[in-house]
């Protein structure tokens, strides 16, 4: 029972002091500073440069950022849509899958482009092994394109006055050679030898011990899996994620696979610290998002170690907690950990069936999502945090009486109206999305029944769960939705797009003009950023930010289901 | 936007063929020297393959060890859990079932005994192992099936134990019942 606890504790610090020096890294490579690796990385990266054509050293403004960024994810658009729906006449298809129809190649295009990766497919029967290679593509491209955006931002937020905030495809390509794939590399070793499967062939075929014949999905996963966890995608080679043995072996490479859900996420509030040449600023970053995730953890945890209160009426034992949609080889334990740190991180892979958890674990990992910046995805989880950062810097601005200001840029209306669209926007999706479904279902109950897997509150968290995930780019799920349909495919894919494309382009609006603005030295009435007191109004913002607009919600979900179980 | 066209078609290529055709390819040679060469670890007995070592099977007969429940009835060429809700009535009266069942063919079994994880489905359908308990509550029977003093079979569990870094202990389930056949 301790030792899995011990077990957990292990990977949160292992990745605490391995984000320390990695996060110093990302900011040296961000900055173009010199790092051990530039004799390898500077020639690879100058062929990238000069095969794509691109000047890598020409500034750009915030708009030249922005347009840079739509145009490569229309074209990234564009090459997926072809590959999904026609990989069934493409080549590397032993297995003879078919290609997916429009909608359901417009949703998980969209889910990849946008580094969500929900799938309403099923990996062994859903794609071929084409198909996989290129959602991986994307699982590099997008997750890097994320990160460049957020070297953006950082930049901005340097101490001077200035138009221009570096080069895009600078951030990008340096993002994916310098970050990604070397990370990506070691961990597919690592996955290699214990066992994963890293093969083109198609299905095996057996008799079993008992005689039945069965057959075995394989392919080539470790590759896949490896940039699923550093990227914070989360999109499985196999159907049940990280929960199958061949996608997440032992209980080694759950540490491993763990320890790279939340690695990139934490590294980036250093890297944060090393840029800004702001440490303290950095700490205070890193103990709100971490209290803040520890209170989502540590009930987890405890409830799903406790097991099911249903089961244990049925009067027999649970040692192992709450063992429904779990594996052996992880236990209730590390399950609940992952659930956590998937969600919090928008990676939304999973090691145990989500819909499975006990009531209040499944309501902490959508909050997670809801809040969707306790370390958040890929680069996009430090943009989320800004908006609440200028939100806390405006708010006690005015309670104090002082200017609003951050790092000496004056905050004004126009940068706060952008980041309070920003965060309204994902409540605003999410319970749109649940409201239309709940309101398409309960008038028909009888024809939507094949949605929800689940009667009664469990079902309406079914819901509320999707549209969570997608808007919070997350890409779990309450798996037993029937969300292969026309109507799922493209209500998830409208929500997927405009949450990953507006809450970009609102911080970079916010951040490039702030960049512009005069600098103001700090003086005896700027309000500090950098304080345990401005950390707990950072944490307010959140807290009132989430809870209002998601209470409701919850509490017709996850915490009617709670009380209704006791 | 026009000027970011070619650039971004341009890149997109290059990518391509770095994260899609180099990188696997890597990966894909690296396997070779691994000893399973990345096609999954079998398990063979007396020369023919029986299974696949990560990878659990059905077994429902009752001179062999029994795995866990799975959604997708062991299918290895799918993968999924049951995504029952912990308060859902269908569900509970599904486990319930499985309670008895396991209750009727092992006789000498007490109800709280059974941990829950033999009567619950696993997340991936294809859940190789069972905790050391869930092995040891089935040894009588497997014993008057089979004929065997139950002690030789308890000791027989006990040498396919492995730890789990987290500390549970666990038992292969194939591995267990090939040992089982094995056993003289």
């Amino acid at each position: 029972m301790n030792s899995e606890i011990l077990g957990i504790s292990i990977i949160f610090l292992a990745t605490v002091l391995l984000a320390f020096p990695l996060g110093k890294y990302m900011g040296k490579v961000y900055e173009g500073d010199k790092t051990l690796w530039d004799k390898l990385f500077n020639p690879f990266d100058k062929q990238l440069y000069r095969l794509s054509g691109i000047d890598p050293s020409r500034p750009m403004n915030w708009k030249q950022h922005l347009t840079a960024l739509l145009t490569i994810n229309l074209v990234w658009f564009l090459v997926s849509m072809f590959v999904l729906m026609n990989m069934g006449w493409l080549p590397l298809n032993p297995d003879a899958n078919p290609g997916m129809s429009a909608d359901l190649a417009f949703n998980t295009t969209v889910s990849f482009v946008s580094n969500t990766n929900l799938q309403h497919y099923s990996g062994e029967t859903g794609v071929s092994y084409l198909g996989q290679l290129v959602l991986m593509l994307f699982q590099f491209i997008s997750a890097g394109a994320g990160m460049a955006i957020a070297a953006v931002v950082m930049n901005a937020m340097k101490e001077r006055t200035t138009e221009k905030l570096g080069n895009f495809y600078f951030y990008f390509v340096r993002s994916c050679t310098r970050i990604l794939l070397p990370l990506s590399l070691v961990l597919a070793l690592i996955f290699l030898f214990n066992g994963m499967p890293m093969t083109f062939k198609g299905k095996d075929q057996f008799i079993s011990l008992q005689g039945d014949t069965v057959q075995v999905s394989r392919g080539p996963a470790a590759a896949m899996v490896a940039i699923k966890q550093l990227g914070t995608n989360g999109g499985g080679f196999f159907g049940a994620n990280s929960a199958h043995p061949f996608e997440n072996p032992n209980y080694f490479t759950n540490i491993v696979e763990n320890i790279a859900i939340i690695l990139i996420p934490i590294a980036f509030v250093f890297a944060l610290g090393y840029v800004l040449k702001r440490r303290r600023f950095a700490w205070m970053v890193f103990a709100v998002m971490t209290i803040g995730f520890l209170l989502l953890l540590i009930p987890s945890v405890h409830d799903e170690m406790k097991g099911n209160i249903a089961i244990a009426k049925l009067g027999i034992a649970q040692p192992l907690g709450s063992m429904e949609g779990k594996e052996v080889r992880f236990g209730s334990a590390a399950s609940a950990f992952w659930g956590i740190t998937t969600t919090c991180t928008s990676n939304g892979s999973v090691n145990a069936m989500h819909d499975s958890f006990t009531p209040l674990t499944g309501m902490f990992a959508m909050l997670g999502m809801m809040i969707n910046s306790f370390y958040g995805g890929v680069g996009v989880g430090f943009l989320n945090f800004y908006v609440f950062i200028i939100i806390a810097v405006f708010i006690s601005g005015l309670m104090v009486g002082r200017t609003p200001e951050l790092l000496g840029k004056k905050i004004e209306a126009k940068e706060m109206k952008i980041a309070a669209i920003i965060a309204l926007l994902h409540p605003f999706l999410i319970l749109a999305g649940t409201a239309l479904s709940s309101y398409i279902y309960s008038r028909n109950p009888a024809v939507y029944t094949a949605w929800l897997n689940n009667p009664g509150h469990h079902g309406f968290s079914e819901m509320l769960y999707e549209y969570t995930s997608s808007s919070a780019n997350n890409g779990s799920g309450f798996e037993g939705l029937g969300d292969g349909t026309p109507y799922w495919n493209i209500t998830c894919g409208v929500v997927m797009l405009l949450a990953r494309f507006l809450p970009i382009i609102g911080p970079v609006a916010i951040a490039g003009i702030l960049a512009g603005k005069k600098y103001v030295p700090e003086s005896a009435g700027t309000l500090k950023t950098d304080t345990g007191t401005f950390g707990i109004m950072v944490f307010a913002v959140i807290f009132i930010i989430a809870a209002l607009s998601f209470f409701p919600a919850l509490s017709l979900g996850p915490i009617a289901e709670y009380f209704g179980m006791k | 936007m026009k000027q970011h066209i070619l650039p971004a078609i341009k890149l997109t290529v290059v990518c391509i063929v770095v994260f899609m055709v180099i990188y696997p390819l890597v990966i894909w040679v690296a396997a070779k020297a691994v000893p399973a060469k990345g096609e999954g670890e079998k398990v063979v007995v007396n020369g023919k393959v029986v299974g696949y070592a990560l990878e659990g099977q059905r077994f429902t007969s009752d001179k062999y060890f029994n795995g866990r429940p799975s959604a997708v009835n062991y299918n290895a060429a799918g993968s999924g859990g049951s995504n029952k809700g912990p308060s859902n009535p269908d569900y509970l009266k599904e486990v319930s079932n499985r309670i008895d069942s396991f209750l009727v063919h092992n006789p000498t079994v007490k109800k709280e005994e059974i941990p829950s994880e033999l009567v619950t489905a696993s997340g991936s359908g294809l859940d190789p192992d069972i905790s050391l308990k869930a092995a040891l509550v089935q040894v009588n029977r497997i014993a008057a099936i089979r004929n065997r003093a139950p002690e030789k079979i308890q000791a027989l569990i006990q040498s396919q134990k492995t730890r789990s870094l987290n500390g549970i202990d666990k038992v292969n389930v194939l591995q267990l019942n090939v040992a089982l056949d094995a056993m003289k």
